[in-house]
């Protein structure tokens, strides 16, 4: 499914020029693993990001960041000195036999330089210019010092994210979602401009702001105030909301932590739980077996709502909620979850990254992508496709470049053509 | 304006946030988007129809605030494929669509007899793009999942916690959003293709896969220099290793509940912080470099804190950005919605009109484009809202026959 050289990527043909760093390098990558020729432009020194860790056996250079080795699959590096002219005239050549230009410098960087859309369209009039910044390229904080952390506060994530207990504070997710929700919403944006090209329209500006695209992706954060004014609040684990729910998360015997996900409510549900506990020699010491009998027995679902007046169809529902957390906390995370799964119950082991790249499931769908390195002369696994284009595979095509490593190849094209 | 997607045509079943969040993008930029539904049990296979939150006092399958949120400016169709004139009448839409969406459970399309080798006889370079918890492939294909499940499974619950303590996770369906940028994505790059070679294709997405991919440099770290997430306490999601910064993290003001974030990503970052905090402790030899002010991150976190807390979130973000440092405070939705410059008046919540909740705000599209501008102007349809239109005006039927199909539950 994945690695293969040929047939091509969906985007192949397509050209590229990214001038990205942390913010919208990512939005490079998806278009490159996607199968466009995707040319990074960095300044001499190389990219800023090159020199974030982690490092290959935590020896820091620039060819060595795995920040940057994620983030630059697929793409050829050419280095240019924007700061001066030769570097400016190379990058117009560049730019004017493109497709698609996405950058993510502050407001006012392109234009201080003679780079921006309006000096770029006049020799490519079907330029798609796709600009990531943190609040757009206008409004009253345009030219704020944004991180993603501060892009995730303000922009309702961290609000929705945390514990139960708000004295802890609340808690930005891990992995610089803010920067890719933008990439992906950069990718959109890019894409449906590019259908417009298609069929006979030409190029344009797309301003793409971070904020913004945190701002529409916090579920109900959002459309429980547009619709009803209402504020959800943060929960351990689980969705925030209006009002309080039950906790979701038990740790197994293993020290892993499970999301409980949905607890048993129709009788042969109760019935294959009884028996896979029989099975695992846990039913006896069960103290409240009896009543999953009771209802296993049953001619209806049981009713969440009813429970709140109806203290018998509370104690089923809460002995079968108790029998699975009994369940989980005598067995390994892992064998839980398959055996809940595999029986129709609904949960999720809490992974951590490393998990998910040894997982048989994950294994089976071709996610660990072997990438050769032979300037190390070693081979590395990457993370796979997230979408799996059966007719035009996804593929990472090269190893992500170094400094600067395609710069006479790019130019050397750009004079024979 | 022009629409950027005008002329293309979507056959779509998709529902909730993780499916009916892609084709929504489609419709904000002019793609015909036709939603299907059972009429048997209506369209409640999406469990958001007709379910809170509500505007006003009324209740009804219509009536649901975040299957409107989810659907705008789609158009609705009801359709039984029980029944055989039901699947005539798909194979006949399917003929004249683009695409064919949907996120049911692996197996569902094949059983009504519409999976991929199905449409591609009805429709040579039909774009199938299906998506689910696990995708239709791989030993997981038939396990149940929501959000919540994809994000555990996915690494992404892990790695959204504080320093020792049990993962926080995500208070939300981060991965129906993610899941739905994907599928659309998916859908837009496989049309390209189709533009380009005119061949079409499957895609088959899988919502715990693409999960996967938003934690990269962590898998790296672990596949290149054998080093797991899982050890000392970690992850730490408020503070910053790659790269390191200090102080980063969210601190609490004045007010119940009230915090602000701050992060110093370098030492002229530092250095003006430490100018507008004034304090002696800002001096401590111990905070001077980067290096230490890692080393002794709690005790510095702990001196900040003692700064913000007593301070209003917003002004002390506002403060310290006019001092170059990025800082903002943790916004409540009615903040960052109803006084928020760059959301409000970026038209960022544009107000929709649903024909029978009347006129409600809707999440907008992050973005402006120059020649082709989205536009949501209509809420998501009404059950079956638009069969006229669609059995009438594309398909070609006539009025006794669409109350026909009506009256024998075929619509």
């Amino acid at each position: 499914m994945t690695g293969t050289a040929a047939p091509h990527g969906p985007m192949h043909g397509l050209r590229v020029v990214e001038l990205c760093e942390e913010v919208g390098e990512f939005a490079g990558k998806l278009l490159a693993d996607m199968g466009a020729d995707v040319v990074k432009v960095e300044p001499p020194g190389g990219s800023r990001t090159r020199s974030y860790a982690p490092f290959v056996d935590d020896e820091p250079d620039p060819d060595r960041s795995l920040f940057f080795w994620h983030y630059n699959t697929s793409k050829r590096s050419v280095a240019l000195d924007l700061d001066g002219e030769e570097g400016r005239e190379a990058f117009r050549r560049l730019v004017a036999d493109a497709d698609v230009l996405v950058e993510d410098r502050a407001p006012g960087w392109m234009a201080e330089r003679g780079l921006d859309y309006e000096d770029l369209r006049g020799d490519n009039p079907g330029l798609i210019h796709c600009a990531i910044t943190p609040f757009g390229r206008s409004g009253p904080r345009a030219h704020d010092p944004a991180t993603d952390l501060t892009i995730l506060a303000g922009g309702g994530p961290v609000w929705s994210c945390g514990y139960d207990d708000h004295s802890i504070p609340p808690v930005r997710g891990g992995g610089n979602q803010g920067y890719q929700t933008g990439c992906h919403w950069a990718l959109i944006t890019i894409l449906t401009a590019l259908l417009y090209r298609d069929g006979g329209g030409g190029g344009q500006f797309i301003d793409v702001s971070l904020h913004a695209a945190s701002n529409v992706t916090t579920e109900a954060g959002s459309y429980q105030w547009l619709v009803a004014e209402e504020t959800v609040q943060r929960q351990t684990g689980r969705h925030a909301g209006v009002n309080p729910s039950g906790p979701t998360q038990v740790q197994a015997k293993d020290g892993v932590w499970m999301n409980t996900g949905l607890f048993p409510r129709r009788p042969h549900e109760f019935r294959i739980l009884i028996e896979w506990m029989q099975e695992l020699g846990h039913y006896d010491d069960y103290e409240q077996s009896p009543l999953l009998e009771v209802a296993a027995g049953m001619d209806r679902m049981l009713d969440m709502g009813r429970a709140a007046e109806d203290d018998e169809e509370a104690a089923l529902l809460s002995a079968g909620r108790e029998a699975m957390i009994f369940l989980v906390q005598r067995m390994d995370a892992y064998d839980y979850f398959y055996g809940a799964q595999e029986r129709g119950f609904q949960v999720g082991i809490i992974y951590a990254p490393e998990d998910v790249i040894e997982d048989p499931h994950f294994i089976a769908r071709g996610f660990r992508t072997e990438v050769e390195h032979p300037e190390l002369g070693r081979s590395f696994v990457y993370p796979g496709a997230p979408y799996a284009f059966q007719g035009s595979p996804w593929a990472i095509m090269r190893r992500p470049p170094l400094t600067g490593e395609h710069t006479a190849e790019v130019l050397a094209e750009l004079d024979s053509a | 304006m022009p629409k950027a997607l005008a002329g293309y045509r979507i056959c779509d079943f998709t529902g909730q946030l993780a499916g009916a969040g892609a084709t929504r993008h489609l419709a904000a930029f002019g793609a015909e988007v036709i939603r299907i539904e059972d009429p048997v049990n209506q369209g409640r296979w999406d469990i958001l129809r007709g379910q809170p939150p509500y505007k006003d006092e009324r209740r009804g399958i219509n009536l649901g605030g975040s299957f409107n949120n989810h659907n705008v400016g789609k158009r609705g169709i009801t359709l039984n494929l029980r029944t055989e004139r039901g699947k005539e009448l798909l194979t006949d839409l399917v003929r004249v669509s683009d695409v064919v969406s949907e996120n049911f459970s692996a197996g569902v399309m094949d059983r009504l007899g519409f999976g991929y080798d199905q449409l591609r006889a009805i429709k040579q370079d039909v774009v199938y793009v299906s998506s689910s918890g696990f995708g239709k492939q791989g030993p997981y294909g038939t396990y149940k999942t929501w959000g919540p499940i994809v994000q555990a499974v996915s690494g992404l619950t892990w790695t959204s916690k504080l320093r020792d303590l049990e993962p926080a996770g995500w208070g939300y369906s981060y991965m129906d959003h993610t899941g739905g940028y994907y599928m659309c994505i998916a859908i837009l790059a496989a049309l390209h293709h189709r533009n380009m070679t005119g061949e079409g294709q499957w895609v088959d997405m899988s919502c715990t896969d693409a999960g996967a991919t938003l934690t990269g440099p962590a898998v790296l770290d672990y596949t290149v220099n054998g080093r797991p997430t899982r050890r000392d306490g970690l992850p730490d999601s408020n503070h910053n290793r790659w790269p390191p910064m200090a102080p980063h993290a969210v601190y609490p003001a004045e007010g119940e509940d009230n915090w602000i974030a701050i992060a110093c990503r370098d030492e002229p970052d530092w250095h003006a912080l430490a100018a507008e905090v004034g304090e002696p402790w800002t001096g401590d030899q111990r905070f001077a470099t980067l290096d230490g002010r890692i080393e002794h991150e709690a005790a510095l976190d702990e001196a900040l804190c003692g700064w913000t807390t007593s301070r209003d979130k917003f002004a002390t973000a506002e403060r310290l950005r006019a001092a170059g440092v990025p800082a903002s405070a943790v916004q409540r939705p009615g903040e960052r919605i109803d006084h928020d410059e760059n959301t409000s008046a970026w038209g960022l919540w544009p107000t929709v009109r649903q024909t029978d909740m009347g006129d409600v705000r809707v999440d907008g599209v992050p973005a402006h484009l120059s020649e082709t501008e989205w536009e949501l102007e209509h809420g998501a349809p009404n059950l079956g809202e638009h069969n006229e239109e669609v059995y009438g005006g594309l398909l070609g039927l006539d009025a006794d026959e669409i109350a026909s199909l009506r009256e024998e539950g075929v619509i």
